[in-house]
């Protein structure tokens, strides 16, 4: 396989989450969406180092996932903390910062 | 049989991810995003990164989507529209998302990228460079000799959210000896 066909992958997937972030309510799917584009964006990492033959780009990739994971957490118990005060998850209910 | 595979992998990833952002019921969702991130495992191993396609699979479709199925299950969800409703921000969301999808694939078609992957087996040191390995012996070198700092500074990020995650989740209302927090306004 070239190269450009995993770039190629990637920039599909990257899409199909910013559509998701752009697009859904919920705000636990606005979450899964945002890990699907940083999903992508390491396969862009992988590819790119395996077609350099350098292992820096894979061993930032470690890092990704151990940023994503500590993301979600964080992400996770925000929403549970909104969901106590709101009853809801749906993004539209969260507008305090908007006055 | 190369390409097989590669184009069910990328089928698989494509569709399930499109399921996580179309589908209206969030379990679906979770179990559709976690076949996604085992087709991005599958993509990895078949670039020669089995470390990083194992650590995919255990990290995110164990640990981290468990955790995003345990609070879909936690919060009851009530069956409302799953999309925005407002039209403008239909159009431009589909509009941006495929201005975006036309422009990284244009940009990636580019004559450059067009070229097929180097042999592993002709991987040699280029100046300070780490050389590209499947062997997980590879990354354990990388990570404790020349990222040693970063690996103790995403050590500091993990305890950071860890606090943070306790703090966020303790109900405040409930240890403030009685005194409730002020009411948000109702609007």
């Amino acid at each position: 396989m070239m190269l450009s066909h995993y770039l190629i992958v990637s920039g599909i997937l990257f899409s199909i989450g910013f559509l998701g972030v752009l697009l859904r309510k919920n705000t636990l799917v606005v979450l899964m969406s945002l890990e699907l584009m940083l999903n992508a964006v390491n396969l862009l990492f992988v590819a790119f180092s395996r077609y350099n033959l350098s292992l820096d780009g894979s061993i930032f990739v470690f890092f990704s996932i151990t940023v994503a994971a500590a993301e979600v957490a964080v992400g996770l118990a925000i929403v549970v903390a909104l969901f106590r005060l709101k009853q809801t998850v749906f993004v539209d209910a969260f507008n305090e910062m908007k006055n | 049989m190369h390409e097989i595979f590669f184009y069910f992998l990328v089928a698989l990833t494509a569709l399930s991810s499109l399921s996580v952002v179309l589908g209206r019921n969030p379990v679906n969702g979770a179990m559709s995003m976690i076949l996604a991130l085992v087709g991005t495992a599958g993509l990895f191993a078949m670039l020669g990164s089995y470390m990083l396609a194992a650590l995919q699979i255990l990290v995110y479709a164990g640990a981290v989507m468990v955790l995003f199925v345990f609070i879909i299950m936690l919060i009851d969800i009530p069956a409302t529209a799953a999309y925005r409703h407002h039209w403008g921000t239909l159009v431009a969301a589909i509009l941006s998302t495929l201005t975006l999808g036309g422009g990284l694939t244009f940009l990636f078609l580019a004559p450059e990228f067009r070229q097929s992957m180097p042999d592993i087996a002709g991987a040699a040191s280029n100046g300070s460079g780490l050389v590209f390995s499947s062997q997980a012996v590879a990354y354990g070198a990388g990570l404790m000799g020349k990222y040693m700092l970063l690996v103790q500074v995403i050590g500091i990020l993990l305890l950071v959210a860890m606090v943070g995650v306790i703090v966020v989740s303790k109900d405040l209302r409930a240890t403030n000896s009685g005194k409730s927090l002020p009411t948000p306004p109702s609007n």
